[in-house]
């Protein structure tokens, strides 16, 4: 059997950590053994790609298999041949981006010219979206433009962005905005 | 990318010219340190000393914005001392074309040049055809009608003196620069370009990027390790989006958007680019497969041809790129804007316009992870809630790792990501929000009718989303495409519902649907290839790190495009050492060949109608051969090259041409802007990230000790950087990386800021540089002059 270099960290925790901490001269074999071990032994392990520039570094994301099922860790992914397990600054960071207290995780609303958020519930939110673009496109809807030629596009609503979803998310997202009739489709790609 | 990141550590030279990858691609870095410890050369070309300076061979100093000057003096040394590849160049450039003789250029201008119209007509930018409709080419190169004539005239103008005092970049760094990097000319050495938004924000951005291009044509380092003309792609999956079109001018996989002078199918495909010469593979005659199989993606209950009117149309020549876009949001144009994952107010060049554009929607939807000015534009700076009218919904989306699907790096590597934990609170997968949000707007016309209801109610569903949860597996197996009816081929019957082993099967008739043809291969019925971890490699491919068990790469899983050309035209590599595919008698080795014909049945360039690699490039706005122009704003009031001082056809916009800065005295000093390793585009991620505020945490203005002395300024003191746009406060940053430099009789000074803060978090962060930045673009690609405009700097 062939071993990556992370299936090998799996089968030698204690082993490998014994020559990484060796000349501090105490020893840290079982307080980073048993890190690992908790890290490997009590999540779930997933592999991902780092969500920031266009190199795609490696990750290896732990999640908690207990309590609310967070991410407890984000590292680099010693076995993708792009980045070996290197991560900078940004990537290193990941961990933090996840379990970020300051992340929306509610939907906000401000009505017209009031001056404070109110949170709203989901199907509140997307019903009013869903009202709000079916008026602005039935009232721009321009079958023929002005040489009378066919061009069924809805000139009242704009879309921009987003390089930072999945390509299957994005692949939706632009047949969604043309089936609306959405001609003004831009994203990070223009600038 | 032509090429992918592993593949940096194969070249002889790499030039880092218009980036900065140790900063904004740090782990790139990984892969250059690696070339340069086999041998390579490393050069830096930057108007400030920085991080990829500091581990480069040579840096070269230069002035914002003379790119075209520096490199077309490297064509003209090229060229002067006989250092092209010339087999490669006869072979595979267009060098021996011969150009129509009404074609021509004078102080500035090319043939057909429309003042009023601010555009080019482009009929004389043509070849001399034969009788069989092939271009006229004469291999002697010495024809003064041909290609490669008219290009060293061109370019006999750009010599190291001119060059030097325009750019004020020093003429032994110069010559030293050209006499290096031309050296890869050689048949067995490789150099490579890694370039980023230092070159494309210029209103002259695409020809920069075109002058590279024809610079590695000359020097046969198109298609072969460690070459190529590499693009480093901004964000993680810019790549992914861009081929998945979320853009005005493209649908998926880089095929022009329907316009209203086609009105049908039928008129849309008569535009498929045609070849008469039968040794062109012209590969985008199989457009209308790929168009009828992706119309079949989108509407799978009806026939191309019908769901061709579900698209919307743009008119003949209508412009909605960016800076557009947002021009006539600021006059009132649109009542709806979606801002999804994306930060217009702090990213987007003039965001002063652009925050004040947000004020005339009357409603808004921002999908973002954390809050932000766009968001929160109502309650920013110099704007009273009580008079804005723009609704606002934000939505708050998963983050990368609490969902499934796939993203593509700047090497065109497809690779997938797992679920760890689930969204956190609230959260949605983008993909989750946008299919429920069809699935209301959906129900309303299904009830209550309205404009043109058919695309909506028509649009694929049974593809996208199981038990009403949008699903990327079914997505991805779509963009991949499958068989719609069963198909015989060759001497094999597909069933409906099978995969599509690769794009050759795809048809033209409606009986395959394709969401993307390049994905092709991504998600067969071998099971999903974007997620393969091998690392199994031939001795061939593990010489040059091709890697290609390891998760997918558009097209067809070729690594290196344009490979044929790596090759002389009897299939043998021209650098065995490091050999990317080699003819064995029947069939290609190494990696996937652009094309598995024999050597020499096909011409290489195969994405190109003629097959040749462009050194005249006849399909640009503003001209077949890169020519200087100063930025819109700048230091001078003419310039050497010609009396056309600016780019004759950049995009512009009436009414703006009084808020420019050209000698103007209130604003004297060159402004520019980067990035930092800590923080990420307008920074709405890397703001909230506690340890990467920590280590950056507010926004600067990088100066001179010379004009830190003229203003009095100190390093670390307040100061105010201002123009006719709007002002920014910051810390002075007074630096030797930054010289003062003579340029045209002019001593300058360079200002550099990052457009990664905003008024919203961190409270005393500063603002985005962008708010400085000029609404003046490319009149290619309507990318934002960014990368050279003028400001005054002063202590607060």
């Amino acid at each position: 059997m062939k071993l990556g270099r992370r299936e090998f960290i799996k089968l030698s925790a204690t082993a490998t950590a014994v020559t990484a901490f060796g000349g501090l001269g105490f020893n840290l074999q079982p307080t980073v053994a048993r890190a690992q071990l908790l890290r490997l032994n009590w999540a779930k392990e997933t592999t991902s790609i780092c969500c920031y520039c266009s190199v795609s570094c490696g990750l290896i994301v732990h999640t908690s298999l207990e309590g609310q099922g967070r991410a407890i860790n984000i590292e680099g992914d010693p076995d993708n041949p792009i980045s070996e397990g290197s991560l900078c600054a940004k990537g290193a960071s990941l961990y933090q981006l996840t379990e970020n207290e300051n992340r929306m995780t509610k939907i906000l609303y401000r009505a017209p010219y009031s001056n404070k958020w109110v949170e709203a519930p989901w199907d509140w939110a997307l019903d009013r979206i869903a009202k709000k673009v079916k008026e602005a496109r039935d009232e721009t809807f321009t079958e023929k433009n002005d040489q009378g030629q066919v061009v069924n596009r809805t000139n009242g609503i704009a879309h921009i962005g987003s390089a930072a979803l999945d390509n299957e998310e994005c692949w939706y997202l632009q047949a969604l905005m043309r089936s609306l009739g959405l001609v003004y489709i831009e994203h990070q790609a223009r600038i | 990318m032509t090429n992918h990141y592993i593949d940096l550590m194969n070249s002889d030279c790499i030039l880092m010219m218009g980036s900065n990858p140790a900063e904004n691609h740090p782990v790139s870095f990984k892969w250059i340190m690696k070339a340069k410890e086999k041998g390579a050369t490393l050069i830096n070309v930057d108007p400030r000393f920085n991080r990829t300076s500091s581990k480069s061979d040579l840096y070269v100093t230069m002035r914002s914005g003379t790119d075209i000057p520096i490199l077309g003096g490297m064509i003209k040394y090229i060229l002067d001392n006989d250092l092209y590849f010339k087999d490669y160049v006869v072979n595979y450039t267009n060098a021996s074309f011969l150009v129509n003789p009404d074609f021509g250029f004078k102080d500035g201008l090319f043939t057909g040049f429309d003042a009023q119209g601010r555009s080019y007509k482009k009929d004389t930018w043509t070849f001399q055809m034969d009788e069989q409709g092939i271009p006229k080419k004469d291999p002697s190169l010495q024809d003064p009608n041909c290609v490669f004539q008219l290009m060293k005239n061109h370019y006999e103008r750009y010599n190291l003196d001119l060059v030097n005092d325009i750019s004020g970049s020093p003429k032994d760094k110069l010559e030293e620069f050209y006499k290096i990097y031309a050296a890869t000319g050689a048949p067995d050495k490789s150099g490579t370009i890694m370039y980023a938004m230092g070159w494309t924000q210029h209103s002259v951005g695409v020809q920069i990027i075109r002058a590279m291009s024809m610079i590695q044509l000359l020097l046969g380092n198109i298609g072969v390790a460690g070459g190529g003309v590499n693009a480093l792609r901004g964000e993680s999956n810019v790549q992914g989006s861009t081929d998945q079109a979320l853009l005005f001018h493209i649908i998926p996989a880089y095929m022009p958007t329907p316009r209203a002078n086609l009105p049908t199918l039928e008129a849309y495909n008569a535009t498929t680019p045609k070849s008469a010469d039968p040794k062109s593979a012209n590969w985008w005659q199989n457009r209308p497969k790929y168009i009828a199989s992706l119309l079949k993606a989108m509407y799978p209950a009806q026939d191309p041809a019908t769901s061709y009117n579900f698209m919307p149309k743009l008119d003949a020549g209508q412009n909605c790129s960016w800076l557009v876009l947002f021009d006539h949001m600021f006059q009132g144009k649109f009542k709806g804007f979606f801002a999804w994952g994306q930060n217009p107010a702090g990213c987007g060049a003039n965001s002063t316009k652009t925050r004040e554009a947000l004020s005339k929607l009357d409603w808004m939807v921002v999908v973002n992870v954390f809050d932000n000015e766009t968001a929160s534009f109502w309650k920013g700076p110099n704007v009273n809630p009580a008079q804005t009218k723009t609704e606002v919904f934000v939505l708050p989306p998963a983050v990368f790792c609490e969902k499934e699907g796939s993203i593509s790096n700047s090497g065109r590597w497809i690779q997938w990501r797992y679920t760890g934990p689930k969204p956190l609170g609230n959260c949605k997968p983008d993909g989750d929000i946008a299919y429920e949000l069809w699935e209301k707007i959906r129900d309303l016309y299904a009830k209550e009718g309205g404009a043109f209801p058919d695309p909506i109610l028509n649009l694929n569903s049974k593809d996208i989303a199981t038990n009403h949860v949008f699903d990327a597996h079914k997505v991805a197996k779509l963009m991949n495409g499958y068989f719609v009816t069963d198909k015989v081929i060759g001497d094999k019957t597909y069933n409906a519902g099978t995969q599509v082993p690769s794009f050759a099967f795809l048809q033209d008739d409606g009986s395959t649907a394709s969401g993307n043809w390049l994905h092709c291969g991504a998600y067969t019925e071998a099971g999903n290839l974007m997620a393969r971890r091998g690392k199994e490699q031939t001795e061939m491919q593990a010489n040059i790190g091709l890697y290609p068990n390891w998760a997918f790469c558009w097209p067809v899983n070729r690594r290196i495009i344009y490979n044929r050309a790596s090759c002389d035209p009897q299939g043998q590599p021209y650098a065995p050492q490091k050999a990317v595919i080699k003819w064995d008698g029947s069939k290609w080795i190494g990696d996937v060949p652009d094309g598995g014909w024999p050597p020499s049945e096909r011409h290489p360039f195969i994405m190109r109608p003629q097959g040749y690699g462009q050194l005249f490039g006849p399909g640009l706005a503003d001209g077949p051969f890169p020519e200087h122009y100063e930025a819109l704003e700048c230091p001078f009031e003419e310039q050497p090259f010609s009396s056309q001082l600016n780019n004759p056809v950049a995009l512009v916009f009436a009414g703006e041409e009084e808020h420019r800065a050209v000698c103007d005295p209130r604003y004297p000093f060159v402004g520019t802007t980067y990035r930092v390793t800590e923080h990420w585009q307008s920074g709405v991620m890397t703001r909230w990230t506690p340890w990467l505020l920590e280590a950056m945490p507010q926004n600067f203005a990088e100066i001179d000790p010379e004009l830190a002395q003229l203003r009095g300024i100190k390093n670390g003191d307040k100061v105010i950087v201002e123009n006719m746009r709007g002002a920014i406060e910051c810390v002075a940053m007074v630096t030797p990386r930054l010289q003062p430099m003579m340029s045209m009789g002019q001593k300058l000074h360079m200002v550099g800021m990052t457009w990664h803060f905003g008024w919203v978090h961190p409270k005393d962060g500063g603002d985005s540089a962008n708010l400085l930045t000029p609404s003046v673009g490319d009149p290619n690609t309507g990318i934002p002059e960014t990368k050279t405009f003028m400001v005054n700097i002063r202590k607060k």
